[in-house]
């Protein structure tokens, strides 16, 4: 398509509950909306959809697109993926942004093959240009470099925005969206996926590149009989252990899914808590898009107070213990 | 039971010992990778792995396919050793500077020539881009279903199999008619090793390089300019921050700290 109207966001839903990634694209959305003046619209595919129609319009959506269908109750590429083209035929939107969770992964790109548009992938920030032309903010080589896509002639420019990077807004009870109804005709005779089960894990700790919380470990934890202080701040914080790379070497902690940096994980807390962590570059890109970095090192010479919003610059041994007991007071 | 036809898709990418040494040219705001070797990603080590397995146990084939410079071939080359039976380097001036529709294109020119194929493979993402995004795309070009995030499957028939796909806390699990693309995860299966035999299997092969001429593509769906992304700018990383210091005794530091995280939201307020 070479022209298109509004800011389109996908939401995402589970169990019949919207996805936290889809009322942060909202946020951005609305933002994004405000910029080039133009509406936002979200799009929900599910079944039984009546209540999460609701809290799109309390987040923020001016019009909901619902295709509401038990062929759509749970996520098929095949089902989706044609009807969103369906859908971008017939309203044209100017921008899409879907969440770079493995779902909105997996639909995206398929979806911008078919309206032969551009994506960019996995973005961490937007912003337009002067031209009006949505910029999708994409780090890479292990966060080195940002790159700034732009997708200059096609519509919609669609994106895909990494969870927990962008803001909610706050919910308005009784705000309304304007309800369009999408027609469902597809039937499961007509594709080739066909959804047998959806299965649920029960997790105990979080992975560290999905957590909220991160506490990391580096080399001046100093041994294994101290390396329990990281996990025990991280259990006070509800949060994952992460390390540098020597501790993983000295057997502290589990290389494979634990060490943070350039040839390990990315990880995008909203808090992140190094523990005799010097901050080395290598670690420092895998870290740098923590929404607050806090470092405890004893060396106050350490390069990461600097790319730190908060330095303690004392023993993380007598520091711990304290902060442990602090949290109580907040969690109760 | 019907012999599969599989095929495997990897991308060179620069070796990661060597990522250090990646600079960005200010001028052209281009990566400057000269120089650095190139590797297959371990993903695409999982792909090729679930290709060759199908292959032992229902018998057919395995091919490898590839878009890149000359040079790639050593890839290529590697996957053969690994036990695949042919390889097809996509190699032209008119690819380079292709974005993940421009590639996934050129892949699926490539793969249409193949003829009768049942099963394509890749790894779910890249090493370098990460995008995860050839794979929906390749199989939009070649009028497959797609899969991606793959962890576990099963060939339940001649024209179906079973697959589980990991989403996040959970998973889908699916049944599809093939030919279908899939794009798998680490968990999928342990990537065999090199052994001896890899070596004098490999000498009998050879590597088909492919240019504009060999694939049926439309040109102006090509390279850079058939790309509909472009990058609008370039620029690296500011890792500073406020750094701001904390002191006192312990108990004041961790009140103080705590405080702080409240008002930036962070921590959730008592």
């Amino acid at each position: 398509m070479k022209e298109g109207k509004g800011v389109w966001v996908f939401i995402e839903q589970r169990g019949g509950k919207v996805s936290e990634v889809g009322l942060e694209l909202l946020g951005i959305g609305r933002e994004l909306a405000g910029k080039v003046n133009e509406k936002l619209e979200a799009v929900l595919f599910g079944y039984q959809t009546g209540s999460m129609v609701d809290e799109l319009g309390a987040y923020g959506a001016d019009t909901v697109y619902v295709a509401d269908d038990p062929l759509l109750e749970v996520y098929n590429s095949d089902a989706y993926a044609v009807l969103m083209q369906e859908l971008i035929e017939q309203y044209k939107p100017g921008m899409m942004i879907v969440g770079a969770s493995n779902i909105g992964s997996d639909l995206a790109p398929r979806v911008a093959a078919k309206v032969n548009t551009g994506l960019s992938a996995h973005c961490i920030g937007f912003d337009v240009d002067e031209h009006g032309k949505l910029l999708g903010k994409v780090p890479g080589f292990g966060g080195a470099v940002m790159a700034d896509i732009i997708c200059p002639e096609d519509y919609p420019q669609m994106a895909t925005a990494r969870p927990g990077f962008f803001q909610k807004l706050e919910r308005v009870e009784g705000r309304k969206a304007d309800v369009v109804k999408v027609e469902v005709k597809l039937r499961q005779e007509d594709i080739n996926i066909k959804v047998l089960g959806t299965s649920k894990e029960e997790l105990t700790a979080r992975p560290v590149e999905s957590a909220d919380v991160v506490v990391a470990g580096g080399f001046g934890i100093g041994g294994e009989e101290n390396w329990k202080l990281v996990e025990e701040l991280a259990d006070a914080l509800n949060g994952s252990v992460g390390a540098t790379r020597p501790p993983c070497d000295e057997g502290w902690a589990d290389l494979e899914s634990q060490m943070i940096g350039q040839s390990g994980k990315t990880v995008r807390p909203s808090l992140y808590i190094g523990l005799g962590v010097s901050g080395a570059v290598h670690h420092l890109v895998g870290i740098q898009d923590s929404k607050v970095i806090v470092a405890i090192n004893k060396d106050s010479k350490a390069p990461i107070f600097e790319a730190a919003d908060y330095g303690i610059a004392a023993d993380f041994r007598q520091i711990v213990p304290s902060l442990i007991e602090e949290l109580k007071s907040i969690t109760g | 039971m019907k012999e599969l036809h599989s095929v495997v898709c990897i991308k060179p990418v620069p070796d990661q010992r060597f990522w250090d040494k990646i600079s960005l040219d200010p001028k052209t705001q281009t990566l400057r990778r000269a120089g650095i070797p190139v590797a297959l990603g371990p993903l695409d080590l999982n792909a090729l792995e679930e290709a060759l397995r199908i292959k032992e146990s229902r018998g057919g084939k395995v091919t490898v396919v590839s878009m890149g410079p000359p040079g790639t071939e050593e890839i290529l080359e590697w996957a053969i050793v690994l036990g695949a039976d042919e390889a097809v380097l996509l190699s032209d001036r008119a690819f380079a500077g292709a974005d993940t529709l421009a590639t996934a294109y050129v892949l699926a020119s490539g793969i249409k020539k193949l003829g009768d194929v049942d099963l394509v493979f890749l790894g779910n993402e890249s090493l370098d881009g990460s995008t995860g995004q050839v794979g929906p795309q390749v199989a939009e070009f070649l009028g497959m279903s797609h899969l991606t995030h793959i962890t576990k499957i099963d060939l339940t028939g001649d024209n179906k199999l079973e697959a589980k796909f990991r989403i996040e806390f959970g998973s889908i699990d699916v049944e599809v008619k093939t030919p279908v693309v899939i794009a798998v995860d680490k968990e999928i299966n342990e990537p065999r090793l090199a052994n001896i035999w890899g070596a004098v299997w490999a000498q009998e092969r050879k590597i088909n390089c492919w240019s504009i001429n060999d694939v049926e593509v439309d040109r102006d769906k090509l390279g850079l300019s058939g790309s509909p992304t472009q990058v609008a700018g370039v620029t690296t990383i500011e890792l500073k921050r406020k750094g701001e210091m904390l002191t006192g005794e312990p108990a004041d530091i961790a009140r103080q700290l705590v405080k702080k995280l409240q008002t930036d939201k962070v921590l959730p307020e008592a």
